[in-house]
């Protein structure tokens, strides 16, 4: 899947692909949990039940401690630019700064702001600002994710560039098609949406775990209610917005739409789409499959005929197309085993969801006692907590193995791409040091949520975050007072 | 060089200028945590006053590297991956620093938080002491090749030039840390801070003259631009000397401010000396121009107006926080 040979090219692939992963662990859950805690402390502010503030206190600490590393890994995110694609960075300057300087500019700020505002002044403003603290810091996380999938659109569908004829570089032309594309307006709402959604079932799993040992079931059912709203809408929403974007894919990335679906020969009128497939990549050829006729065509055009392009037919054109520029020796396929999986993972995950959510609200009726008598659906809630971060893993896995063998669609190779004055030594030692790091924050990580989903709603402070009106101070012991 | 060439030669001196004002205060109040607080609950008081700010003091440097990839990304490229294993040591530090103070105030047993608050105190240390050497090598000149890739061995990123001046950086944080302290607690860590400040900054003059020596042997700025390095050199004296005057007489207001505006001379003193030259290549001929490094006249355009629209926005919040968190914290009381 990913190329570990000890060379520049494939310790830096490697690098950022553990990068993106880890830092995409937090994202989506950062910008998820802000989006229910602004819901819920705003319920707080409308009806004035405490539950609910206790509700956006308890979760929001789960938040601080997902943004901490966010953050942090996010810087990496940006500096690894310049230090393993020093060559991409100068042939796509142009464009990709703008969104990375807009981004922290604009949404870095803001967040980092009023986070800091959020944390520690519950009791200094009225319910109506403090709230609004925490949405402006839901619209920050947002707007970030916007402007980096501006700069990740272009890499997958440029547009609004010419070639600069002296320096062979990029160079923008028009900002408003760099920002209109298409494929960011198609990518976007299915990220965001997916963020809700991961929030939203670590939220009811975490809440069903408590549930299953009867711990605060009034506190819990209602996270429960609000987590199960959230994902229900966004999960659909996700399936919605996903549909556009793999359609999308038909003409604008053949390639990874037809790795995507396992196909190496062009479909037939009749649509055969396969449910689970094995592939001989060696040969590219379909070995063995279970279809569903029509299902392709439904899923491609919304109709039942029609016919989906093969990805032996795509490698052929790709070489007619590129071969002068780049060479006859590039390998246009991509990881289709991965694609194809990856893809499976995402939309039968999407379709669970959206399942689960109806069921758990019908059992979580007010007056029902259902969901606390079906155990086996808690126990499933519970487990499914992890599947968001695999999903959207398997998300970031079909848009970037997808673009192989590009770093900029039709551009640039990600084998041109790397810095050539970066060693091997140096980039093996990066590579171990962060998965020794990663490793430890998100063990980290995981023992801080566990411990304060023990310590429950009420611990005052075992975990350094008042709940009480009085002493809020998210980093203290409680122990020095104010003038 | 055009007139949008110098602006945002202009605008990364002045990002570094707001990251090096603002973290180094942030930097070397991390500093303190394992030295100068003694007791848990000072360290509670001592990170707390950086507890709501730290974060966005970062976003000025996030924001310097992007604004410099969305300017000069040929600056950008070469100096990123040119720096790359202390980079690689400075994001580590950052990193370190950044979940410290959520994950110490989260640990149960009293050995997990001491680990951390030396994260923090190491990490604070680290990171300041390395962007002062990267800087410092990086005027001294570096191996630069005609592609603008640079292939430097271990001696011109560590030798005594880069060693002191990322020493003269770091006791310029710590002691930008305590006039920070002073102004944001009372009682005895207040009083603490001073009496540190008394004995730190003999030690940073020190180091200041012997950067001053060094800056006129290693590096080329006394020859190209005698009179203006002479004067920044002097002002960098001059502010210092004023940060100290108000700590002798207990002015904190001119000793923060004077500490800050020493780092801020620092930055200025790196972006005259390089001008008009991004990047200084120990053979002149591979020097990085501002004018040959720069983005096409549409983005920096572009650039230009978005910045200069949100910039000041985002100024009147930032500024508005820390108003927010104005009041001074009390030491703890000691325990009988």
């Amino acid at each position: 899947m990913i190329n570990l040979g000890l060379d520049i090219l494939g310790l830096a692939r490697f690098q950022f692909g553990m990068t993106t992963v880890f830092h995409f662990f937090f994202v989506p859950f950062s910008i998820g949990l802000a989006f229910v805690v602004a819901v819920m402390e705003t319920m707080y502010a409308i009806k004035g039940d405490k539950d609910y503030k206790r509700m956006a206190q308890f979760w929001g600490k789960m938040f601080l401690y997902s943004f901490a590393v966010g953050v942090v890994t996010g810087i990496i995110q940006e500096f690894q630019f310049g230090m393993n694609w020093s060559e991409y960075s100068r042939f796509m300057g142009d464009i990709f700064g703008a969104p990375l300087a807009i981004e922290a500019l604009a949404a870095f700020f803001l967040e980092s702001t009023f986070i800091g505002m959020w944390m520690f002044t519950w009791d200094r403003f009225n319910k109506w600002v403090h709230t609004l603290f925490i949405w402006l810091v839901m619209f920050g996380s947002s707007l970030s994710a916007l402007w980096i999938l501006a700069a990740n659109s272009f890499m997958q569908n440029p547009l609004g560039y010419i070639i600069n004829a002296k320096t062979g570089h990029v160079q923008m032309v028009s900002f408003a098609k760099v920002v209109g594309n298409p494929q960011l307006w198609n990518e976007f709402p299915h990220v965001i949406f997916g963020a809700f959604v991961t929030a939203a079932f670590v939220i009811a799993g975490c809440s069903a775990w408590r549930l299953l040992k009867r711990d605060h079931v009034t506190f819990y059912r209602k996270s429960l209610n609000v987590a199960l709203v959230i994902g229900l809408i966004f999960s659909l929403g996700s399936i919605a917005s996903g549909d556009l974007q793999t359609r999308y894919l038909i003409n604008n990335q053949p390639m990874k739409f037809a790795a995507m679906e396992g196909l190496y020969k062009d479909s037939t009128n009749k649509g055969e789409w396969a449910v689970v497939s094995g592939f001989d990549t060696k040969n590219h050829k379909t070995t063995w499959s279970v279809d569903v006729p029509y299902v392709l065509n439904l899923l491609s055009y919304h109709k039942m005929s029609g016919t989906v392009k093969g990805m032996n037919p795509i490698n052929q054109e790709m070489h007619a197309k590129y071969d002068k520029k780049f060479g006859k020796d590039m390998n246009y396929y991509v990881p289709t085993n991965t694609l194809f999986w990856s893809f499976r993972i995402m939309a039968g995950a999407g379709a669970l969801f959206a399942l689960l959510a109806v069921v758990g609200l019908i059992m979580n009726r007010k007056r029902s006692q259902a969901i606390m008598r079906q155990r086996w659906f808690l126990y499933i809630l519970g487990l499914c907590l992890w599947l968001p971060f695999v999903v959207n893993t398997a998300g970031w896995f079909v848009t970037e193995f997808g673009r192989y063998p590009w770093i900029v669609y039709g551009l640039l190779t990600i084998a041109d791409a790397v810095s050539p004055n970066v060693s091997v030594a140096s980039l093996l030692t990066t590579n171990i040091v962060y998965f020794l790091m990663f490793a430890t924050m998100g063990f980290i990580m995981i023992v801080l949520c566990h411990r304060t989903l023990k310590a429950g709603p009420d611990s005052d402070n075992t975990d350094g975050y008042a709940s009480s009106d009085t002493d809020l101070d998210p980093y203290s012991k409680g122990a020095f007072n104010h003038d | 060089m055009t007139n949008l060439q110098f602006i945002w030669f202009i605008l990364i001196g002045v990002l570094f200028s707001g990251f090096f004002f603002l973290d180094g205060f942030d930097f070397g109040v991390g500093m303190l945590i394992k030295s100068f607080a003694k007791t848990d609950a000072e360290r509670d008081v001592v990170i707390r006053t950086i507890g709501p700010h730290w974060d966005g003091n970062e976003v000025w440097l996030i924001t310097a590297g992007g604004a410099m990839f969305a300017s000069f990304p040929m600056w950008y490229a070469t100096l990123f991956s040119g720096y790359y294993l202390v980079l690689f040591l400075i994001l580590a530090a950052l990193i370190f620093r950044g979940v410290s103070f959520e994950f110490r105030a989260n640990m149960e047993t009293a050995r997990w938080r001491t680990f951390w608050e030396w994260a923090a105190t190491i990490a604070s240390l680290g990171a300041a002491f390395l962007f002062g050497m990267l800087f410092t090598s990086m005027i001294a000149g570096m191996p630069i090749d005609k592609n603008g890739d640079m292939t430097a061995h271990f001696f011109d990123y560590v030798n005594l030039f880069s060693l002191v001046g990322g020493i003269a950086v770091t006791v310029l944080c710590l002691v930008h840390g305590l006039n920070f302290v002073r102004l944001k607690t009372d009682g005895e860590l207040r009083d603490r801070a001073l009496t540190w400040n008394k004995v730190l900054y003999p030690v940073l003059f020190a180091g200041e003259v012997l950067f001053a020596v060094l800056l006129f042997f290693s590096t080329d700025f006394f020859d190209k631009k005698p009179m203006s390095t002479t004067g920044i050199v002097v002002a960098l004296v001059i502010f210092t000397v004023l940060a100290y005057w108000g700590v002798l007489k207990n002015h904190e207001w001119l000793s923060f401010v004077g500490s800050g505006l020493s780092l801020i001379s620092v930055v200025v003193l790196i972006f005259n000396g390089l001008f008009p030259r991004v990047m200084i290549a120990n053979n002149p001929a591979n020097s990085l121009l501002i004018k040959n490094s720069s983005n096409s006249p549409y983005t920096l355009h572009l650039m230009t107006i978005l910045t200069f629209s949100i910039l000041p926005i985002v100024l009147i919040y930032f500024i508005w926080s820390y108003w927010v968190f104005y009041k001074r914290l009390s030491s703890p009381k000691q325990e009988a």
